[in-house]
């Protein structure tokens, strides 16, 4: 055994290490296939022996071949090996090769699931980090669901390491077992607040990545963020943050109203770039989404497109690009700013960066109108004749097709001018959209009936001249447009002045040498025009003319029928066949034009592109039941192309033909004429109409010579566009000119009447009429199509599995899969015997018959929910909730069952989970003391009612709406009808409170904008009272425990500026006591202040958080503190102080914190706890008001309640117990309580009876 | 999401790929092909997005690069990151290779690839961004490298060589 020891040692002396083998590849660049292929064998050598040492090398040697592209899955055995040794540098080595190389389908991976568990809980904090980063790029469902649990555990761990990893990773989980978003979202959330800012960022990024693909579940989040957002000074965080809420402003456009001030806050004071191409971005999207007509919105538009104006400017190309982009985005809905800066953009098509160039020429699109059609499109063919790449040229050609033919050629006044800037296009040299060009003259003469005339004509010239073009037009996608000049002088020969001459045009040998397809269309189109010349020459008495005809007929199509394109040959033969035939007849003298011409009778009309598919499928008919039974299931799904990065993106992105690239296009085609060619069931299309637009491989299989053309070539006899240019502008003049004259008459003849004036100032866009009356033929729709096209969702998106309400509880079934000997150690809730298991099943029992109730006004709520309009879903929620509050117990096992060695950061959101965007996105006023907020505030019960009173305040349409909801739903809970009652009284009161405040407080309302109200769904809110003001600026201020830290307690103080100057260089400052301290940054001296991060412009608030340690809770205390900063208007900045006194009450240390009854009873019973009591005389309010004004002051809970009897529950952020009962009787409260302090009990007492003696 | 991490040099060979989505290896190097195909054809002083074409993976996707002597860095991210902040990124993440190679070249990265590998763990974790601060990372790197060294004190004694 030792001998194999020393074996194994020396041979890895001999072996190669990573280092040699990359020496040797570099030193044998001539045979490198071979020498890997040697490297490989000793590889496999190596693998094979006992030493790990050894297969840990020889798999980072693997890894580096990974990356060149060698297949190494055949030693995954080895990796996973390599993975479970107990060495950090090993375990590194074989997590690391994991990552690179395991996938889903790599059948090891199951083997690993032990290992990695293990992994994750080493004690070592670098193993699990290892883990956690390679399970993060090789996570399946199995494993995602085995240990979804252990990472839910590890996101609490002590470590921020781990943390912020277990953090990150809980996405990936998500994706693959997305049963596990609900048990671990409210963890997750709790993380946004962590203090440590690499966990936050890492919480910011998972919800932002969920957000992004199913905003609305998240929109409950919104205040969080907004208040992370107005707080947190990490770069990467807010932009995550902004743009989180770029993808929720379309859901609810009282958000961004909301937003928009910070927002333009932000604009102004960042110095980040990053940071402030967010906001902007981000405010566009608000603008977008609010309707418009709120009168300082032109504001922030303008100053978005100012900004972008400079971004665009600015010599950083980065900067350029993003601004075009963002341009862009300001484009679709407020295309008049963007309109002013046509000049910048038209510069910019001339950068030398094409990436630059194109995003210009997106904003083109959207930035022509009728008037301005001519002129910009004028400028883009002079950028196609400079332009030197054919991708770029390309690109333009499109572009102006784009332009011109948007929202079905609304800005084309002039068709003439739109068919000669076509035919000018068909004049570029090698460009590859010719079928695009080809498909715009088909669909401008079929559906513009009035410009028949002028494309026929010009269409036939092109014909003509097609000698001159057609040399250069073979080897390039351009003779595609003689396919659509061939179709149109034939379908609407009509309109020929010489059919003949065209006739004999189309029939030149010449046409030969054309791709079949089109050779094709010519044949059949000759035929047609062959049909109108007989027509015109039967009239004349001269019936020689006519038989010439045939006669040229028949001389000309041999050579078709001799095509080797079997289309060509058989339209060719038989229309041959037929000429022969007429000519026998008119030897005759038989008069055939008549019949000859019936061949091609009727009109075809346009069919819209997706007509085929809004064809209902009529009832009965089921398509994918089988006509008869398929013979194998031999056909192979593996040809569906895949997109590389994206499987979903391309979905997303509408499929647009012009983009998708040639060789692309060339496989799908092949893809599917093989499918077709293999169906039996495929209707074969009819060649002519639907080989247009496909290619011809001929075309590529020609050997290419370049002709380097100097000069471009002009066909003669074919307009120039710039013409009708001139043209448009004289006609428009003369209108112009004409309608004066008009109004003038008008004028004078009202003149007697009213005395108003017509000020015809600069021309709009009405005042364009078009050049001819333009009758654009609609695409034809089969009868009763389905009117939405929701085409374009894809069904394998993994996200879609994520789209999970969140708000709901928790059931019991949700819970994760845990470990059975882990769910042992349960419960940190305060009597530690608490077993969480059995609570969970008593819970429910006591209130089974409640429950099933709300079971099922939850299903009535369900339907109605679908049927009916967000506002109102919202309101049923609320009432969900309210009775979810009484079970909230029902679930917050589940998340203690996972053993959490922490902290008490029991799920103090459920209590307080009232959670109520209305009322947050609604502006009613900040109660500016503790009185009027606890009337508004009362937490739990009454929440719902007292929005719908703000609501009712603030916006005057809705008392309407959420009264007849009152009713609705009160019908479904007769039981709580009284109650309601009892509460509309008291709603009624507190009208009344807003109604005054509003009268006295005018200002108010802007407070809301930078702020945080109190009625944030938050566990840890509560309300903020007055810190001090004076005549430039009000501090209100909170406090609240930190969850993590038992000696730490944060401020949140919201500044406001109250005068017209600009506040800034504000600095806050406390004199520290010996028991309580603001923390400071590091280096800086114990009596320095704290500098308000951000400025205040007029009416402006924001807020910032301090925070302070503490090490004794049990004393209420005082802090004296000033605040210093400086008044600058436009004459004179001046320094101002202001003192104020930081009130720390021992309510402020307390936690809201469940607690269950049994465990509550233990905790009595242990008899640790001393005894006080108090009694409240005269106090006039319901029970449950009262409850609820405690829970929402002193952060307490309810355990039980029975009648008017309650028994309260709270914890201080260094573990002390309090315990309350509450009983009622008449006007006469007594509260008997129990702490394990009786010092903090005492002066917590005090304070619940300052609380209620003030009201 | 950052979908991939490529590192190549001038002439496109790869130095380092990582891929936050699983690819079979020869689509893989045919993506760092096309990737090098399109990003080394384009100017000095043009800006650092590309958007791709199909093959990286359609209109939400964007190539974000940068060039550094040799060796081009690119990351390939969806419409989720910033732009400017995943420039910033690839600032920190060469910063970084900097202060651990001590003057990093292309030869550190071709040697090392595994070294590389495990910074960047410690900056992206699943396509998802980890720490953008440098210090915090070095810190990580640092200490993991000791773990390292003092696991390698551990090893049972190379015998002399003498022995035969």
């Amino acid at each position: 055994m030792a001998l194999k020891i020393v074996k194994g040692s020396i041979d890895r002396m001999f072996d190669k290490n990573l280092q040699d083998l990359v020496r040797g590849i570099r030193n044998h660049k001539e045979d490198e296939a071979k020498y890997i292929s040697t490297c490989i064998d000793e590889i496999k050598q190596e693998l094979k022996q006992d030493n790990i040492a050894v297969k840990a090398n020889a798999v980072c040697k693997l890894t580096y071949l990974q990356m060149l592209g060698y297949d190494v899955s055949w030693a995954a055995f080895n990796i996973v090996e390599v993975m479970s040794s107990s060495k950090f540098t090993y375990k590194r080595i074989g997590y690391l090769a994991a990552s690179q190389c395991f996938h889903e389908s790599t059948d090891v991976i199951m083997l690993t699931t032990n290992q990695i568990r293990k992994d994750l809980s080493s004690p070592n904090q670098y193993d699990t980090g290892v883990a956690l980063t390679g399970l993060s790029c090789f996570v399946t469902p199995d494993l995602a669901r085995d240990l979804a649990n252990d990472i839910m555990t590890l996101m609490s761990h002590t470590k921020p390491y781990i943390r912020k990893k277990a953090v990150l990773i809980m996405y990936k989980v998500f994706l693959k077992y997305p049963e596990s978003l609900r048990p671990a979202f409210p963890r997750l959330k709790e993380k946004l607040e962590d203090p440590d800012p690499g966990v936050q960022s890492a919480a910011v990024n998972v919800i932002c990545e969920l957000a992004r693909r199913n905003p609305k579940n998240y929109l409950s989040l919104a205040p969080l963020f907004f208040k992370l957002m107005t707080s947190s000074t990490n770069n990467w965080v807010l932009i995550k943050i902004i743009k989180l809420f770029g993808a929720l402003t379309p859901l609810e456009p009282r958000l961004g109203k909301k937003l928009i001030e910070p927002l333009t806050n932000l604009i102004h004071s960042t110095s980040a770039m990053s940071l402030l191409y967010e906001c902007v971005n981000t405010v566009i999207a608000v603008l977008i989404s609010l309707s418009s007509g709120m009168p300082n919105h032109s504001a922030s538009i303008q100053l978005c497109v100012q900004k972008l104006r400079i971004l665009i400017e600015d010599s950083d190309q980065n900067l350029k690009y993003l601004g075009l982009l963002a341009m862009s985005k300001i484009l679709k809905t407020h295309p008049k700013s963007v309109q002013s800066h046509k000049d910048l953009i038209l510069q910019c098509l001339d950068d030398k960066d094409e990436s630059i160039r194109l995003r210009a020429l997106d904003l083109l699109y959207g930035m022509v109108s009728k008037k301005n059609l001519m002129e910009i499109v004028k400028k883009l063919m002079l950028h196609v004749d400079k332009a030197e790449g054919t991708t770029y040229r390309d690109e333009l050609l499109t572009k102006i097709i784009d332009i011109c033919s948007q929202s079905n050629y609304q800005y084309i006044t002039n068709f003439e001018w739109y068919i000669s800037i076509l035919v000018e296009l068909t004049r570029l040299e090698g460009t590859r959209h010719g079928h695009l060009i080809a498909s715009q003259m088909l669909d401008v003469a079929i559906r513009v009936k009035a410009i028949r005339a002028f494309a026929v004509a010009q269409m036939a010239t092109l014909l003509d001249n097609a000698h001159l073009l057609t040399g250069n037009m073979q080897r390039n996608g351009i003779c595609e447009v003689s396919y659509a000049a061939a179709w149109i002088c034939g379908e609407f020969s009509e309109h020929l002045e010489n059919p003949m001459q065209t006739l004999e045009a189309m029939l030149r040998p010449k046409v030969a040498t054309l791709p079949g397809h089109i050779q094709a269309v010519y044949v059949q189109n000759a035929a047609k025009l062959f049909a109108t010349v007989l027509k015109s020459q039967e009239g004349n008495t001269d019936s020689t003319a006519a038989q010439e005809t045939s006669q040229l007929m028949i001389e000309r199509l041999p050579l078709f029928v001799q095509s080797a394109n079997l289309e060509v040959q058989e339209r060719a033969s038989c229309i041959l066949q037929l000429v022969k035939y007429i000519q026998k007849l008119q030897q005759k003298d038989v008069e055939v034009a008549e019949e000859v011409s019936a061949l091609f009778a009727g009109e075809l009309n346009p069919v819209a592109p997706k007509a085929q598919k809004k064809v209902p499928v009529p009832e009965g008919l089921d398509l994918d039941a089988w006509i008869n039974e398929p013979p194998s299931e031999s056909e192979s799904e593996d040809e569906q192309p895949k997109a590389i990065f994206t499987k979903e993106e391309t979905k997303h992105s509408r499929p647009r033909h012009i983009e998708v690239d040639e060789k692309e296009l060339a496989r799908r085609r092949e893809a599917r004429k093989q499918e077709q060619a293999n169906n039996p069931f495929y209707i074969k299309a009819s060649p002519s109409s639907q080989k247009v637009y496909q290619d011809t491989p001929g075309v590529e299989h020609i050997p290419v010579v370049q002709i380097d053309l100097s000069v471009p070539l002009k066909v003669p006899g074919l307009p120039m566009s710039d013409q009708y240019v001139k043209l448009e502008e004289e006609r428009r003049q003369k209108e112009r000119a004409e309608k004066k004259k008009k109004e003038k008459k008008k004028r004078k003849e009202k003149r007697s009447g009213r005395g108003k004036k017509h000020d015809s100032g600069p021309e709009s866009e009405e005042d364009i009429t078009p050049a001819h009356m333009v009758d654009i033929v609609t695409e034809e729709m089969p009868e009763n199509a389905l009117p939405s096209d929701d085409d374009d969702k894809d069904p394998n998106d993994p996200h879609k599995a994520l789209d999970i309400d969140l708000d709901k509880p928790l059931a019991d079934s949700e819970k994760l899969p845990v470990r059975s000997h882990r769910a042992v150690e349960a419960a940190k809730s305060p009597g530690e015997d608490g077993d969480a298991e059995t609570v969970a099943t008593q819970q429910p029992k006591k209130k089974s018959g409640k429950d099933k109730r709300d079971d099922k006004k939850k299903d009535k709520d369900k339907e109605r929910k679908k049927s009916k309009d967000e506002k109102k879903k919202k309101k049923h929620k609320h009432e969900e909730k309210e009775e979810d509050l009484l079970r909230g117990e029902v679930h917050e096992p589940v998340v203690q069952s996972e053993g959490i060695s922490q902290v008490a950061e029991l799920p103090t959101s459920t209590s307080a989970e009232v959670s109520d965007l209305d009322f947050w996105l609604s502006n009613a006023p900040v109660p500016s003391n503790t009185q009027e907020a606890a009337t508004v505030a009362a937490a739990e019960a009454p929440v719902a009612e007292v929005v719908s009173g703000a609501a009712q305040d603030s916006e005057p349409d809705e008392p309407k709406d959420t009264e007849m909801e009152e009713t609705k739903s009160s019908k479904h809970k007769k039981k709580k009808q009284k109650k309601e009652k009892e509460e509309k009284e008291k709603k009624k009161k507190k009208r009344h409170h807003h109604h005054h405040r509003h009268s006295d407080g005018g200002g108010e309302e802007s407070v809301q904008n930078g702020t945080v109200e109190e009625e944030e769904p938050l566990p840890s809110m509560s309300n903020y009272c007055l810190l001090a003001e004076n005549s430039y600026i009000k501090m209100v201020y909170d406090i609240q425990g930190n969850l993590q830290d038992g000696s730490q307690v944060v401020v949140s103080v919201i500044f406001e500026n109250k005068c017209d100057s600009f506040l800034k260089s504000m600095e806050f400052n406390v004199l520290d006591s010996l028991n309580s301290k603001l923390q400071r940054p590091e280096g800086s001296g114990p009596h320095d202040g704290l500098t308000v991060p951000f400025q205040l412009p007029p009416g402006v608030s924001n807020e910032a958080r301090f925070v302070f340690t503490v090490q004794s809770i049990v004393m209420p205390q005082k802090l004296k503190g000033t605040l210093t900063f400086i008044v600058k208007n436009e004459e004179s900045s001046t320094h101002e102080k202001l003192d104020f006194k930081l009130h720390f009450t021992c309510t402020s240390y307390l936690i809201t914190t469940p607690c269950y009854s049994d465990a509550y009873a233990k905790l009595l019973e242990s008899g640790d706890l001393k005894g006080s009591s108090l009694k409240l005389e005269g106090v006039n309010m319901p029970f449950h008001h009262l409850l609820a004004r405690i829970c929402f002051h002193h952060h307490f809970s309810v355990v039980e309640r029975i009648d008017s009897c309650s028994s309260m529950y709270s914890r201080s952020i260094q573990g002390h117990h309090v315990c309350l009962l509450v009983k009622s009787s008449g006007q006469t409260v007594s509260i008997d309580a129990k702490c394990d302090e009786p010092t903090m009990l005492g002066n917590v007492l005090d304070e619940i009876k300052q609380t209620f003696s003030q009201c | 999401m950052i979908k991939a991490i490529l590192i190549f040099n001038n002439h496109g060979k790869p130095r380092l790929s990582k891929f936050y989505e699983h690819y079979s290896e020869d689509t893989e190097q045919q993506i760092i092909r096309e990737t090098f195909h399109l990003v080394s054809k384009r100017d000095e002083n043009v800006c650092n997005f590309l958007e791709g074409g199909m093959l990286i993976g359609g209109s939400d996707y964007k190539l974000i690069y940068r060039h550094y002597a040799t060796l081009y860095f690119v990351f390939c991210v969806d419409s989720s990151e910033s732009e400017l902040g995943i420039l910033d990124l690839i600032q920190v993440f060469v910063e970084t290779l900097d202060k651990c190679f001590e003057n990093v070249c292309e030869l550190d990265l071709i040697f090392h690839v595994d070294k590389v590998h495990n910074i960047l763990a410690e900056m992206v974790m699943g396509g998802m961004v980890l720490e953008t601060n440098m210090n915090e990372i070095i810190m990580q790197v640092d200490a993991q490298n000791k773990m390292e060294k003092s696991e390698v004190s551990w090893t049972p004694p190379v015998p002399c060589m003498c022995m035969t």
